[in-house]
Order: C-alpha cells, then sequence, then structure tokens
C-alpha cells in the first residue's frame, strides 16, 4: 500500500476532526450532545458519524468533569484546558495538541447540518488562508462553528485569547477566512432552547408533532420501502414511496413480491422498521418506513 | 466507535484511538478479501449496507463486548463499495489492562459483526459470474472459526438472523 505521508510537500496540512460538545446546555435544561430527533441518534454521535468520513482522526472535544459521561466517552476524546472560554477552548486545546493539523469544527447542535454543506465546506477548503467558513444565511457574519481552522491560525487564535478575548466569530472576522455562501440557508440553524428544539423537531418529523400514529386498520397509508443487496437487484430500485393497504410487513413483503421476481421467502428474511428491528406481525403505522433484510455477509 | 468507510481503512491512526495509559493489551483483527470462495476464483468483491440500523447495532455489539469481556476501548471500521483481492474488508481493535479480555472481546466483535449487522457481500468470480453471499451462493464454512483472532481470510457461517 502506497506510503501517503510521502506525498509531496506542498499537500495541504491533515484534516482532523473536533465536534464541540463541551457546553453547559445551559438554556437548553438538558444536555444538548445527547438530544435526539426522529432517528434516535444522540446529536453527539450524529455530528461524528457526519464528520468521520472526512478526517483522518475524530474527537470530541469536552470539559474534564465531562470526560466520564456515557454520550461522551466512546469518542477519542480533546479536554478543555481552559475554563470558561467557551467554544473557543476546545479548538485552543485541540491546536495545542495536534498543532501540525487544520481542524474540521462542528457544533453538537446544528441537527440540520446535511452532508451538502459539510461536502461543499470541505470542496471549497482553502489550505493557504487561515480558515474556510460560511457566512450566515441569518446575518452575513462568519459561522465559526461549521468550518476549518489551518495550522496557520494557531497562533493568531492563541494571542486573541491571551489577550482576553474569546468570540471565535469575531475571531474569524478579523482572520483571512474564506466566507462561502451556505448552499442550505437552514443547515447551521443551531437549537439551544426547548423552543428552538421543538420547532426543527416538527420541521424534521411533521407526523410526530401532529396526530397520533395512525392505528393499522387495512386503511391506505404512505409507506417508504428501502430495498438491499439481492432485493434491490430483484426490485430494480434503491428506495420507493407507496401507498399500501398493507397491515404488517408480512402482508406488505407478499404484495411485494407479486410486484418483483424476489427469490427468497419471508422465512429468510428480517425486517426492520424506522431503522430497527421488527417483527413480521408489527402493526405498520403512516410514514414507517420499512427494510427487508436478506442473509447477512458482513466482514 | 463503529463506523463504514468507503475507502481503505489504514488501521495505524484507528490502533491509536485505542491508546490508553491504563492498557497493557490490545488484540486486532482484520478481515481481507480472500482470492477464493468455495473453490472459486474471486476477482473482486462488491459490500453494501443498511447503514444506519447497522452502525446502531454495531455500537450495541461493542457495548456488548466491552461490558461482557470489561474491555477499555473497542472499535471497528467496515468498508463498503468495491474492493479488490488483499484488500481490508474489516477491522476491530481492542484495548485493555489486559491480554485475554482484548483477544476474547476481538472474536466476539467480528463473530457478532459477521451474524448481526446488516451488510452484504456480493462476490464477482473470474468467470465474470457474480452472487450475493448466502442469499445465492453458499460461502464456504469460515476458515479461521477455530483460530486465534489474527489477519485472517473473510468467511461466513450459515446462521441468519437471530
Amino acid at each position: 500500500m502506497a506510503d501517503r505521508r510521502s506525498s509531496s510537500s506542498s499537500a495541504a496540512p491533515p484534516l482532523f476532526g473536533l465536534v464541540l460538545a463541551g457546553g453547559r446546555s445551559t438554556r437548553m435544561g438538558r444536555d444538548k450532545a445527547a438530544l435526539t430527533y426522529a432517528d434516535g441518534t444522540p446529536q453527539l454521535e450524529r455530528a461524528m458519524r457526519l464528520l468521520a468520513p472526512h478526517v483522518a482522526r475524530a474527537f470530541v472535544s469536552v470539559r474534564s468533569d465531562q470526560a466520564d459521561d456515557p454520550v461522551r466517552a466512546r469518542f477519542a476524546q480533546i479536554r478543555d484546558r481552559q475554563e470558561n472560554l467557551g467554544p473557543i477552548a476546545g479548538l485552543l486545546a485541540a491546536q495545542a495538541q495536534h498543532p501540525e493539523v487544520a481542524w474540521l469544527v462542528l457544533a453538537c447542535d446544528l441537527p440540520l447540518l446535511d452532508e451538502r454543506t459539510l461536502a461543499h465546506l470541505l470542496e471549497s477548503r482553502a489550505p493557504e488562508r487561515a480558515a474556510t467558513a460560511y457566512r450566515s444565511s441569518h446575518d452575513g457574519e462568519p459561522e465559526p462553528l461549521c468550518a476549518i481552522y489551518e495550522p496557520a491560525s494557531r497562533e493568531a487564535l492563541a494571542a486573541y485569547v491571551a489577550a482576553g478575548r474569546q468570540c471565535p466569530r469575531q475571531f474569524l472576522t478579523e482572520s483571512d477566512t474564506l466566507l462561502l455562501d451556505e448552499p442550505n440557508p437552514r443547515a447551521l440553524d443551531n437549537v439551544n432552547t426547548p423552543q428552538e428544539y421543538g420547532s426543527v423537531m416538527s420541521l424534521m418529523n411533521p407526523q410526530s408533532s401532529g396526530a397520533p400514529r395512525q392505528q393499522p386498520s387495512g386503511e391506505v397509508k404512505r409507506l417508504t420501502v428501502q430495498y438491499y443487496a439481492l432485493l434491490r437487484e430483484q426490485a430494480g430500485r434503491r428506495e420507493e414511496a407507496l401507498e399500501s393497504g398493507a397491515r404488517t410487513p408480512r402482508e406488505l413483503y407478499a404484495e411485494l413480491s407479486r410486484r418483483y421476481p424476489f427469490s427468497l421467502g419471508p422465512e429468510m428474511l428480517r425486517v426492520a422498521i424506522n431503522s430497527e428491528f421488527g417483527d413480521w406481525s408489527t402493526p405498520l403505522a403512516d410514514g414507517d418506513a420499512v427494510v427487508f433484510i436478506p442473509p447477512v455477509a458482513g466482514g | 466507535m463503529f463506523r463504514f468507510t468507503r475507502t481503505a481503512i489504514e488501521p495505524e491512526p484507528l490502533r491509536g484511538e485505542l491508546a490508553d495509559p491504563a492498557c497493557g493489551g490490545y488484540a486486532s483483527f482484520e478481515g481481507w478479501v480472500r482470492d477464493s470462495s468455495d473453490g472459486e476464483r474471486v476477482r473482486r468483491l462488491e459490500y453494501e449496507a443498511f447503514e444506519a440500523l447497522a452502525v446502531r447495532e454495531g455500537e450495541r455489539i461493542l457495548g456488548e463486548a466491552m461490558a461482557r469481556f470489561g474491555v477499555a476501548h473497542a472499535a471497528c471500521v467496515h468498508r463498503l463499495g468495491d474492493l479488490a483481492v488483499g484488500e481490508l474488508a474489516v477491522w476491530v481493535g481492542v484495548s485493555s489492562p489486559h491480554r485475554a479480555e482484548a483477544f476474547e472481546a476481538c472474536r466476539y466483535i467480528i463473530d457478532e459483526v459477521k451474524h448481526r449487522l446488516p451488510i452484504w457481500k456480493k462476490e464477482h468470480y473470474a468467470g465474470g459470474d457474480s452472487g450475493w453471499v448466502n442469499c445465492e451462493r453458499c460461502a464456504a464454512p469460515a476458515a479461521h472459526e477455530a483460530e486465534a483472532p489474527a489477519a485472517q481470510t473473510h468467511g461466513h457461517a450459515h446462521r441468519h438472523g437471530r
């Protein structure tokens, strides 16, 4: 295998990732890193997952008294070295620990942050500048908590903090920062209060905030079905939205088997509903996402 | 941490993330793409996963291994997409105060990953034919099932589900 370290000296510094989860969540009244939305994934974990494929190493930024917290303890951590500085303390500690790399910094309270926004930031990265960041769609100022900080910003940041300042936004404004327009204007909306949480929740998952789940009655439901591996090939598609009167996954698979040349009987398959293992006789509800799982072969 | 990657797995940085002064032992397992399966020449493999569920279940497996064997850190990375013979398909790493638990936890994780995670493998054969393992093709019994965790070939069991 080729040795990546032998690449030319003009290459951009390697990129490490840092998810900031050292806040006190005072306004929220509960830990923002552990908040979940429709898919049940804690926000910290979601942010780490978004980040991980793009960076050589990923860390969570924590205060020292949070290090053993179960939500945070599963990840490689970088502990703040200074207290009461806010988010800038995380970046400062990360740059002190790995001064030679660039840092992709993400807040853990950006539930609408999408792959596209992250990909655009990475594609636009300017390693010769101090930082690459988005211009807020709300006020035109830099968004410091979804941004790339090059090693060139390290000394300036340390001096900035040493001078008693701690606003990362202002730091970017005063630095040589490449500012980008957001491809999705809501992607960087952060969630600090229970009200904001509620509004994002209903935006992401309209049916959960309104009427209770429809009871199974053979009535027509809107369902999503995703197909993988052999079933994907036999259905000729990865996913479809359909309306069905099926009351259970068993009835749904029978219905789909009349439409597609599935070679696997239900006894060969397992079922997942809304990304969790389910049962063939679980009642289906409007809006459910169903996956039929063929025999697995990982490893 | 359990995750998927579509680019080559680099074990060295992953190993670094498990470093801990309280740990005296580290064990890892690497699953490699083998050039034969059930007597057929394999040219390449294709991995696909139902990622949302697989990541969740993968995290559960790591949690179980840590609770069950008392190891300090456990991680697993699984490759997706097209793989050539010899490439690293899956990596498991465990660090713990003592070696015995590290070996056991590592073994537990790879076995559970193979049996529980919604990951599928399509083998492409020298003759141009291809097939989804365990769906269209019966995979050969796993060669490593009786061996210690170390760099090894991939293998499959017929068991499906729980």
